[in-house]
């Protein structure tokens, strides 16, 4: 057996026709360069981290060739330049606060989160359905739960950095003009929350509808479309509520777009304004606030074991 | 020593019955498992991974059982090693970065994953193209990257699911001299699915042979074709002889040589180096032209021709037989029953 004699094997030489005996004993190993590995083996958990490091790098193109590095990272110079710009107008101009909130933020850039979750999530999970790898991952210590976790938290973690880094730059300009450290700091951290919550909720509907499919255009075109029919729908209800002066319906009717959710939860609990459809911010009821907050949280859930059923059938 | 063990082991799915009561007890070398398509051969190796639990019976890999928990499992797949049978690589990358990751999937820390993968891929012959993207490789360096995958953690077993598919006779035989490194080099025991008899014999030190999920037979190689040599020759017809084939029977035959027919073919039982000399002899005294004159060691595909029931790897095997005589006519009879595990 192959640990027996790990000896014979010299290290580093490409063969040695001779002292090559091919006809000897087959369980003798012969001194032809083959070296055994002994080191460490570290196990599932090790895997798992490995192939979250590895899918997050991904999402941003890194390790993987230079034109696939071009979408994320426009993406995010987009994110992080907008609130440059912010931040220099409030130096330059001397305002007292920031020309919009934190929470806002991300509602005002809604379409490049919408595309960076629809480029990357196929990215993400269709490569290794269509070109059919994941066999070769279940038959490695790395188990479903370990897979699907390790792809959620690495897509979830690319939206946080996408979310979660203008707002660092709003925060640190903030500072730097002098704005109030209290009221920055508390709507820099309300932001954070908000960001984390959206990347969470974003991250499972993405993956989940890219996983549904092995083709990557379908992918990224249903992704696009989960995002963004939702949102369209619910803002003609919404001024459609708005019209007929029913305004306690207008926070209901959010939680039927991704967007929505995000917007009801912060309107409701992180002070956020809310970005309804309507000429004037309608406030969502504190039900339809906690509402929200259940159902962006079953979504996640329920994104999450949808993930593991798919790869239930997809492995092997 | 057993690498493979399965008791009674059936699995059982709502319309079909892949493995019924397969018992087996497989020994290191290279074990060639054959069946037709269907045959349950991919069923098994899901049950041994632990990726698939087994309706009935029990089965152990390298001394573990494969239901005895995730735990138990994830130790059996990090000593074992796994190559499908279907196109598993991504394209865009190279397949060095592919092997790496893959290393680390099995636990490797990064260092030793990077070392293992350079090592690997230069066994297995891929050179500078490592470094390149898999989508431009041919299939028979493609075919190389999996088998690479499956090796690069140093496994003690590897599982190669029909790893001569899609290969030219040329590319075949790289890889069975390959899987036959595998295991005499590298000290790895080999299970290797093929429903090509001919490649195994040449390959393996024991041949498992299933059939509709039960066992046809179990035996080591050497049994199989001990009293195997025939002749296969074919001559040409001349003037003097219009019908070469049935005089060359007639002259063979008393020379006294056992001789059956297949149109233009015959084969000839040989008895040792002689029987060579004979035929040779006889046709030249005749003044005929030998088209042909090749080993055939077909008795592995005569399970299947005594059990009529399986027309389709017959074919199979037919096919399979003409490459891979061809190659070995030329050398003495494989003699490698050195280590070979023992029969059933």
């Amino acid at each position: 057996m192959p640990t027996d004699a790990p000896a014979t094997g010299s290290p580093g030489s490409t063969g040695n026709p001779g002292t090559t005996a091919a006809t000897a004993a087959t369980d003798v190993i012969h001194d032809i360069g083959y070296r055994h590995y002994d080191g460490p083996r570290l196990g599932r958990g090790y895997a798992r981290r490995s192939l979250f490091t590895q899918s997050l790098r991904a999402a941003y193109g890194l390790g993987r060739s230079a034109k696939s590095k071009v979408p994320p990272a426009l993406l995010f110079g987009i994110m992080c330049l907008v609130a440059l710009i912010l931040v220099a107008v409030a130096i330059g101009t001397g305002m007292d606060e920031l020309p919009l909130e934190y929470t806002d933020y991300a509602i005002y850039l809604q379409p490049v989160i919408f595309l960076f979750i629809a480029a990357q999530a196929p990215v993400s999970v269709s490569r290794d359905l269509r070109f059919r790898t994941v066999p070769l991952y279940f038959s490695r210590p790395v188990e479903r739960l370990d897979y699907v976790s390790a792809k959620y938290a690495a897509m979830a973690s690319a939206l946080f950095v996408l979310t979660a880094t203008p707002l660092l730059i709003l925060y640190v300009g903030a500072l730097l003009a002098k704005l109030d450290f209290t009221d920055q700091t508390k709507g820099f951290a309300q932001g954070l929350v908000s960001a984390a919550l959206l990347s969470l909720l974003f991250a499972g509907i993405g993956l989940a509808i890219a996983a549904l499919t092995p083709r990557r255009g379908f992918g990224v075109a249903a992704v696009i479309a989960a995002f963004t029919v939702p949102f369209g729908a619910v803002s003609a209800l919404q001024g459609i509520a708005w019209e007929q002066d029913n305004l306690g319906a207008i926070g209901w009717f959010a939680l039927f777009s991704p967007i929505g959710l995000i917007d009801n939860v912060q309107s409701t609990f992180l002070g956020a304004t809310p970005a309804t459809a309507s000429p004037e911010p309608v406030d969502p009821s504190t039900a339809a606030g906690t509402a929200a907050l259940l159902v962006a949280l079953a979504l996640a859930a329920g994104c999450f074991l949808f993930l593991l059923r798919r790869y239930r059938k997809a492995g092997l | 020593m057993t690498v493979i063990a399965t008791e009674n082991l059936s699995k059982r799915f709502p319309r079909v019955t892949a493995l019924d009561g397969l018992t087996l007890d497989i020994g290191p070398g290279v074990t060639g498992l054959v069946g037709a398509n269907g045959a349950g051969k991919s069923t098994l190796i899901k049950i041994l991974l632990g990726l698939s639990p087994a309706s009935e019976g029990s089965a152990s890999v390298l001394g573990l059982d494969v239901a005895a928990g995730s735990d138990t499992a994830a130790t059996i797949r990090e000593r074992v090693g796994y190559m499908p049978e279907h196109d598993c690589l991504p394209p865009d990358v190279s397949a060095t970065e592919f092997v790496v990751h893959m290393a680390r999937m099995s636990g490797l820390p990064a260092t030793a994953a990077r070392e293992r993968t350079a090592d690997t891929l230069r066994h297995v012959g891929l050179y500078e193209e490592r470094y390149r993207p898999i989508g431009g490789y041919s299939t028979g360096m493609k075919q190389r990257v999996k088998l690479a995958q499956a090796l690069v953690h140093d496994p003690q077993l590897v599982f190669l699911d029909e790893p001569t598919n899609g290969l030219d006779p040329v590319g075949r035989d790289d890889m069975l001299g390959l899987i036959r490194r595998v295991h005499a080099d590298f000290g790895i025991s080999v299970l290797v699915t093929s429903h090509l008899l001919g490649e195994l014999e040449r390959t393996c030190d024991h041949v498992v042979v299933i059939d509709g999920g039960r066992l046809l037979r179990s035996s080591s190689t050497s049994d199989f074709t001990q009293s195997t040599a025939t002749l296969a020759v074919e001559v040409t017809d001349t003037d003097a002889h219009p019908d070469g084939t049935a005089t060359l029977r007639k002259a063979l035959a008393g020379a006294g040589l056992e001789i059956t027919a297949d149109g233009r073919l015959l084969y000839v039982q040989a008895e040792g180096d002689d029987t060579y000399d004979v035929v040779r002899d006889a046709v030249a005294g005749l003044g005929l032209g030998l088209v042909r004159m090749e080993q055939r060691r077909h008795r592995i595909a005569e399970i299947f021709r005594d059990d009529d029931t399986l027309p389709a790897s017959n074919q199979a095997s037919t096919q399979a037989s003409t490459p891979t005589t061809a190659s070995t006519s030329a050398t003495a009879p494989a003699t490698d029953p050195a280590g070979s595990p023992h029969a059933h």
